[in-house]
């Protein structure tokens, strides 16, 4: 961005969208961290207060802690996700390099069918699918929630990783041939390396959703073992009366993982080794 | 070891036909250069040999063996890349010894070959380096290091030069010729380029549109073309081609004069003309005339020469070196 195009005025004002809508995406994040640090009248009361001395209480927390087995939530969200956003790189890299590299019949019209599903909400099989899982004996198992979510994460992995893997050089991958790579080998040792911010990506996409969702753990999963952390908070929110404290703070507790996975995946997003491949 | 034959290779890509039939025979230890315009088929002959395109039909034979149904790793070839196609992640070491480990070579085999191979292209300080802290010269001294450790039967060469600039293009063609005459190995090059093809070459096959215009040494093209485009693509600059009846030959469809194959006089000569333009290259000037007879004329003199754009000259060709052409584009000999 050269200096000269770049008048102050227009810069500030870049900076201002830019500070707004930061506020606007972590305004409700830190609102619900600050509360779960306040007793039940303070929440009330004055809800976009800090935490004073007065008003400060773990009382959250210790519920959170005490009711339930909120470790094994975390464990089980964490199982789920992370396991599925394996499945959804592996086969959704390996379905984009055969898309990108080979030239077979049915190549183009294969990809188109492998995109619908980005348009097509895979909540609209839900029936089907538990039927499905009922048939397979799969009900309250966390096998159940990944199978859904790395069939919902694919279309989406596919399309983006299709795209990417199209850019890398011919000449790099007819190189590894005639050095006698397989094309396993080229495609985990050579292709791969070179697409890992796309995968990043589309790490992070995949992920967040699975994390927060709701849907597939309440019908699939709902035993006192397979619960996920987003299941397990519902127990604290009742038709009549919900226990604010317990749900902020586990809602606080639940950002922390998926933050960790977020980072690590933003590195690799920053981090580019394909410089000097190719010219 | 290191012969070629190729029989009547063909190659579509759908319905458009890429390769139109190719036969060509290379000799052990024959520099050869695939040399065309754009879209010739010339980079498509070569991935076809190297195993990397299938043909749709057709023949080849490294070392008399039948290799069509090979892959290219069992070929025994090895082959440099325009864009060098360095491995990223792996050092320069690495690089070059990669082929030898996939085929299971002992460890100190590999260190030893390495070690000959950057000693010859005198690449020994940047072995602990990765291709992105390499120049581009660097690099494609790197890619040709690569194919030389695998000792091939066969270097592949695609292009090599194209992405390095002037002075370099220069130094590397010195040392691809020098590489030649070392190892003594068969070679197969393309290029456009065709100066790189005049300088290297023993044997420079002429590509258009999918078939073999000419077959010949580098001054066998230049003094003998088979017909027009032979003639218009080997010379620099281009021939200068004359519709014959212009001239009077009844036979003939076509003459072509080379432009240093023309005097010029300001006093008398055959072919009166106006200049247009004048190049001064230092060794060489080259004018451009308008004259009656022939429409535009190049000339190429050796030396400086002073002539004024507008000015009256005359033209004189040398006879012995007129090329004619019939009318369906072949030489008339």
């Amino acid at each position: 961005m050269s200096k000269a195009r770049m008048s102050p005025l227009r810069t500030s004002f870049v900076h201002l969208a830019l500070a707004g809508y930061t506020v606007i995406a972590l305004f409700p994040v830190l609102l619900t961290i600050l509360n779960s640090f306040k007793d039940k009248n303070s929440i009330f009361r004055t809800p976009l207060a800090p935490p004073t001395a007065k008003s400060f209480s773990l009382i959250g927390y210790e519920t959170v802690l005490k009711q339930g087995d909120f470790i094994g939530y975390f464990q089980n969200s964490l199982i789920v996700t992370v396991v599925s956003i394996f499945f959804v790189l592996l086969f959704g890299a390996m379905a984009a390099f055969a898309l990108a590299e080979y030239r077979f019949r049915g190549n183009t019209l294969m990809g188109l069918y492998l995109a619908i599903g980005i348009m097509i909400p895979i909540r609209l099989g839900t029936v089907a699918i538990l039927q499905g899982m009922v048939a397979a004996g799969l009900v309250n198992t966390l096998t159940a929630l990944i199978l859904v979510y790395t069939a919902q994460g694919l279309p989406l992995a596919i399309f983006i990783l299709s795209e990417f893997m199209r850019t890398v050089s011919d000449d790099l991958k007819n190189a590894g041939r005639i050095d006698g790579l397989s094309e396993y080998a080229i495609f985990f040792r050579l292709v791969l390396p070179l697409v890992r911010p796309a995968m990043a990506t589309v790490a992070v996409f995949t992920m967040i959703p699975i994390w927060n969702d709701l849907w597939f753990p309440l019908i699939l999963a709902p035993g006192e073992a397979t619960k996920t952390v987003t299941l397990g908070s519902q127990i604290f929110i009742g038709q009549f009366v919900t226990n604010w404290n317990a749900v902020l703070s586990a809602l606080s507790l639940a950002i922390f993982p998926v933050l960790i996975l977020y980072v690590i995946f933003s590195r690799q997003l920053i981090r580019g080794i394909t410089a000097g491949a190719v010219k | 070891m290191g012969s070629l034959q190729l029989k009547s290779i063909r190659k579509a890509f759908g319905t458009h036909e890429v390769l139109k039939g190719i036969d060509l025979d290379v000799k052990d230890g024959e520099f050869v250069i695939f040399v065309g315009p754009s879209g010739c088929g010339k980079s498509t002959l070569l991935r076809v040999i190297a195993g990397l395109e299938d043909a749709s039909s057709g023949s080849v034979r490294i070392d008399d063996q039948e290799v069509i149904n090979t892959p290219p790793a069992k070929r025994g070839i090895a082959m440099v890349f325009q864009s060098y196609a360095l491995y990223p992640h792996l050092t320069v070491k690495d690089n070059m010894g990669l082929g030898l480990k996939q085929m299971g070579a002992p460890k100190a085999e590999i260190d030893a070959k390495v070690g000959k191979a950057s000693a010859m292209l005198s690449l020994e300080p940047y072995l602990a380096r990765r291709p992105a802290e390499l120049s581009g010269g660097q690099r494609q001294r790197v890619a040709i290091g690569r194919a030389i450790v695998r000792e091939p039967k066969l270097f592949l060469f695609d292009e090599p030069l194209s992405n390095l600039d002037a002075a370099l293009r220069v130094h590397t063609r010195l040392e691809i010729a020098r590489l030649h005459r070392s190892l003594k190995a068969t070679m197969i090059y393309v290029t456009h380029d065709q100066v790189e093809a005049m300088t290297l070459a023993d044997k420079i096959v002429v590509l258009n549109s999918g078939v073999i215009e000419q077959v010949g040494s580098p001054m066998e093209l230049y003094n003998r073309p088979a017909n027009t485009f032979v003639a218009g693509f080997i010379g620099s600059p281009q021939m200068n081609l004359i519709e014959a009846e212009r001239l009077g030959d009844g036979e003939a469809k076509t003459i072509g004069i080379r432009p240093e194959h023309i005097s010029l006089s300001r006093e008398s000569g055959d072919w009166k003309g106006k200049v247009i333009h004048v190049e001064h290259l230092g060794a060489d000037t080259l004018v451009y005339l308008e004259t009656e007879m022939t429409g535009l004329l190049t000339v190429r003199l050796f030396g400086e020469h002073r002539y004024d754009v507008d000015e009256i000259v005359y033209a004189t060709p040398d006879r012995a070196s007129l090329h004619r052409f019939g009318a369906d584009g072949r030489a008339l000999r």
